[in-house]
């Protein structure tokens, strides 16, 4: 039964055909028999999650589509009384004393929490290999990376250690490991998520985010957590409704745009081969392919650098040893307690970024740097509104090759120039998702995205579905 | 020497806004609590947790602006100042940059050379920081209940140019923001500090000096004395031809010097950039002609309005606008006598010598004070009966027209009796009688209070004087 889906698991928990704590005990023995491996999880709450399951099978609970069933939730979420460790020497021992809005939601909706799944530090990264836990494998082929920084909750997925997962999504956080491990994972738009409870890595660039093995799953687990909070001002005060409304009239008349720069900049022949052809299936379900062109993208890359080393650089600064977290055992003086805290407490990617991100904010470079960092994001904005002027969705490639080798980063460059792809949707606050489109070298799955204007994630939804479901008989 | 050389002095202020929650959490700010009684996870900058601006805050910053003569910005944003230090939890200090809420105003002061218009710059909106507790024994300890308290940080212009000009600014800023009500600048609970920027240079130079800072100056003062002692030791070094170092100087209340503070703190780089957990703050038309409306008449325009209306001196003016307290009682007495001057001296003799400074409250309803100028402005009571009735008054207030006629306190104005009185304290007074004849004029004072004391204290005391002396110069 763990390899089903969160909406299989509803209409079974609902049919009796098992009960949330008979699920949560098979997830429990999959994780056990396997996460030595995967590393997947940094934490796991056994206790708390059967607690979860048994109030749901004792009907004391609501029962939402997401009561009963486990969730893994990445290590930056805050959870009340549950370690939050975003896999750093600096908070391996804090305890928030409160919940992220997100868990909230999925408490007051009876979701099964499993616990804390393994990231790049802080998010920085797009391996999961920068985590102070180690390295998390990818559950498709153990020598490989599941991607990143969300990689634990992708590989929680893959390894069938739970249903759905929730991640966080910077610069590709959610959307690349869904691609690396043949997931679906939405990049929600900016503000439609509140961040309340995300531990800060680039505060204007960032979003939590769902990742799944479906892309109705992908819905279900969006409704669960979308919505306004009066805590995160830069939350949009909507209405959301059911994502899954409409989720399977299909693309008929729908214009896809394909944007050329997406599929020339050092792309792997069989990725770009695949988006093609699931482009061209969109044109056979009756959508109607345009070309379409952002001529900045590759300003987009490094100016994304700038403004998330900056915010990174200025929202690590509060892990100083003093209040909370790692403190240095020998200092005397309270400069000594911060050097040697933070240079003790953080890995060595988090120092980098975090130097980065002091020099482009300092006075000598803010204007040539964070200055013109901050254009550069305005225009991309502009660019995408002037895109979707000519089509609905864009359809593009998640990452530029299949999931790495582990340990085979030599180059530093690598992880950041493959970011190119997904960095666009959270420089413009608008909404991607990537779902499976095929299988590359070695049998290793290909991401595709679906990128559409700002509050669109109903219509990529009805996309994706679209194009996962081709075929079928039925349903579409 | 020092005499060739003029101070340029701008000033800083710190006002801590009255709001009953802080700035960006839902924590008291009442001052006092136990540490770390006033405190949640967003003003201790714990990790995932975000700011919310607080509404009152910015009314209370257009407030203050508007009370300041500035022009409010219609679009604003707010910025991180980053800098690393103990009582600051999340490391960088929500403040705003280029953007303040509130931009170019100014305040006049009065100065013995009339009135001056001290320029404001600006005028934004930030957090205050926690405090550090230095114990001997168990080390420095951090009070974060003042993390997240509201301020605004009021910058003039270096308009100021001597240590009197320095305190009758803030004063009047002081003034000025208790009648706007968005603070109790209290200087010795920190809600009103100071900080001062001062250079030298020769009279009739053009050109600014090095300037230097001195930091949380917290009383009138000793701002008085950090401007005189920092102004002379400036001038005492270019004198001796050493440069002035742009630094941070700590005024020491204790000797009355400044001195300088590790050169790194006046050089850091606080790496401004837009606080990306905020939105801009985008005020209408509307909502500041709204808020204009809360702000009562300000000091300048009331002093005006006091001499003009009841015909009192600018010092009276001064002193009635001082605190809006007053400047509201005495509005309330004078508009219900036709001896609004009377009223204006009774509240400066009497009434402010009895009250706490800075929290003017007077028992006596106004319309008792009015009634009493009524009567002495009429002749029928005397000074001295003024004086007795506002003190019984002060006790338990009554209505004072109703005592006058019970107790029969009017004024003798009766000559004869008055002179019965007179010849009488002269007959029984020849010592006081001798040392007058001697020459000794102020001998008619003792003969005056005899008589005086005779009247119980009702005879008109003008007539008195007249018939003492004339009764005297006939003998």
């Amino acid at each position: 039964m763990i390899n089903r889906s969160v909406y299989e698991h509803y209409i079974a928990l609902n049919k009796r055909e098992y009960s949330s704590v008979e699920l949560t005990k098979a997830y429990l023995e999959q994780i056990e028999k396997k996460d030595k491996k995967t590393g997947a999880f940094i934490t796991v709450t056994a206790d708390g999650a059967l607690d979860a399951a048994k109030k749901y099978d004792e009907g004391k609970c609501r029962k939402s589509v997401l009561a009963g069933i486990p969730v893994a939730i990445k290590d930056n979420i805050c959870t009340k009384g549950i370690k939050t460790t975003c896999a750093s020497k600096i908070l391996q021992d804090f305890i928030p004393p409160y919940d992220a809005f997100v868990i909230e939601k999925l408490k007051a909706e009876g979701a099964v929490i499993m616990g804390k799944t393994n990231m790049d530090e802080f998010g920085m990264g797009s391996t999961t290999e920068k985590s102070v836990y180690g390295a998390t494998r990818n559950p498709l082929d153990y020598n490989r990376v599941p991607g990143g920084s969300s990689g634990g909750s992708a590989a929680a997925i893959a390894e069938n250690e739970v249903a759905y997962a929730l991640g966080s999504d910077t610069g590709g956080s959610v959307r690349q490991p869904a691609a690396f491990c043949g997931l679906v994972g939405m990049k929600t738009t900016y503000g439609s998520v509140s961040r309340y409870g995300l531990v800060a890595y680039a505060s204007s660039l960032e979003q939590i985010c769902p990742l799944s093995r479906t892309v109705m799953d992908n819905a279900l687990a969006l409704n669960g957590i979308v919505g306004h909070d009066r805590r995160d001002s830069t939350s949009v005060c909507r209405k959301y409704s059911d994502f899954t409304i409409g989720i399977k009239d299909g693309v008929k008349g729908l214009k896809i745009g394909i944007p050329k720069e997406f599929f020339s900049i050092g792309i792997n022949e069989s990725i770009k081969t695949a988006v093609w052809l699931a482009a061209k299936e969109y044109e056979k379900m009756g959508a109607e392919l345009v070309d379409v062109s952002l001529p900045n993208l590759n300003s987009v890359l490094p100016a994304y650098y700038i403004l998330s080393c900056a915010e990174a650089s200025s929202n690590l600064a509060r892990y100083d040893g003093i209040r909370y977290g790692y403190r240095t055992d020998d200092y005397i003086s309270i400069e000594e307690l911060y050097r040697k805290s933070r240079s003790e407490g953080f890995g060595w990617e988090v120092k980098k970024r975090i130097m980065l991100g002091t020099m482009v904010l300092s006075a000598e470079y803010h204007n040539q740097y964070y200055k013109k960092a901050l254009k550069v994001k305005n225009n991309i904005k502009t660019e995408f509104n002037n895109v979707f002027d000519k089509c609905q969705i864009i359809i593009a490639p998640v990452s530029p090759s299949v999931a790495y080798k582990i340990g085979g980063s030599e180059n530093p460059m690598r992880d950041y120039l493959d970011d190119i792809y997904t960095v666009p949707a959270n420089m413009a606050g608008i909404p991607a998702l990537s779902l499976p489109c095929g299988v590359g070298e070695e049998e290793m799955p290909i991401g595709m995205q679906l990128i559409g204007p700002a509050f669109s994630e109903a219509l990529l939804y009805r996309a994706g579905y679209a194009y996962e479901n081709r075929g079928k008989a039925g349903d579409i | 020497m020092i005499s060739n050389y003029e101070m340029v002095v701008g000033l800083e202020v710190h006002v801590e806004l009255k709001t009953e929650t802080k700035i960006f959490c839902s924590c008291s700010t009442a001052f006092g609590a136990e540490p770390n009684t006033q405190v949640c996870p967003v003003c201790m900058g714990m990790p995932g947790t975000l700011p919310v601006l607080n509404e009152k805050v910015v009314e209370y910053a257009v407030k203050a602006g508007i009370a300041t003569n500035c022009s409010i910005t219609r679009n604003s944003k707010q910025d991180r100042k980053n800098y690393f230090y103990p009582d600051l939890p999340k490391a960088y200090q929500i403040s705003q940059f280029d953007l303040p809420l509130c931009q170019n105003g100014y305040l006049d002061i009065e100065t013995e050379q009339g009135t001056k218009r001290i320029g404001i710059t600006r005028i934004h909106i930030e957090e205050d920081a926690g405090k550090l507790i230095h114990d001997l024994e168990k080390g420095t300890m951090i009070d974060c209940n003042r993390c997240g308290v509201p301020l605004i940080e009021i910058v003039s212009e270096p308009d100021i140019r001597s240590a009197q000009e320095a305190k009758a600014y803030v004063q009047k800023l002081r003034t000025v923001m208790l009648y706007a009500g968005v603070s109790d600048c209290k200087m010795n609970e920190g809600s009103l500090r100071c900080d001062v920027n001062l250079s030298v240079r020769r009279k009739g130079d053009n050109n600014f000096g090095v300037r230097t800072e001195m930091k949380n100056i917290n009383s009138f003062q000793f701002i008085g004395k950090a401007i005189e002692y920092e102004f002379s030791r400036q001038v005492e070094a270019i004198e001796r031809g050493e440069p002035i170092i742009q630094e941070t100087r700590r005024f020491d209340a204790d000797d009355g010097k400044t001195y300088s503070m590790r050169l790194k703190e006046s050089l850091s780089d606080y790496r401004y950039f837009p606080e990306p957990d905020l939105c801009p703050i985008v005020l209408s038309e509307e909502y500041i002609n709204e808020v204009k409306k809360t702000i009562p008449t300000l000091p300048d325009e009331r002093k005006a309005i006091y001499i003009k209306k009841y015909n009192l001196s600018k010092s009276d003016g001064e002193v009635l606008t001082s605190d809006i307290a007053i400047a509201d009682y005495f509005e309330c007495a004078a508009e219900k006598t036709a001896y609004p001057k009377l009223v204006a001296n009774m509240i400066q003799a009497e009434i402010m010598a009895v009250t706490e400074t800075d929290n003017f409250k007077c028992n006596i309803n106004p319309e008792h004070m009015a009634a009493l100028a009524d009567m002495a402005g009429e002749n029928i009571i005397n000074s001295a009966t003024v004086k007795k009735l506002i003190k019984r008054m002060w006790e338990k207030d009554f209505d004072p027209v109703r005592v006058v006629e019970e107790e029969k306190l009017q004024q003798i104005n009766d000559e004869s009796a008055i002179l019965e009185w007179v010849e009488k304290a002269i007959a029984e007074n020849p010592k006081s009688v001798a040392d007058y004849k001697k020459g000794k004029i102020t001998a008619a004072k003792a003969v005056i209070g005899k008589v005086m004391a005779a009247s119980g204290g009702k005879a008109n005391p003008i007539i008195v004087q007249k018939l003492v002396e004339r009764e005297l110069g006939k003998i």
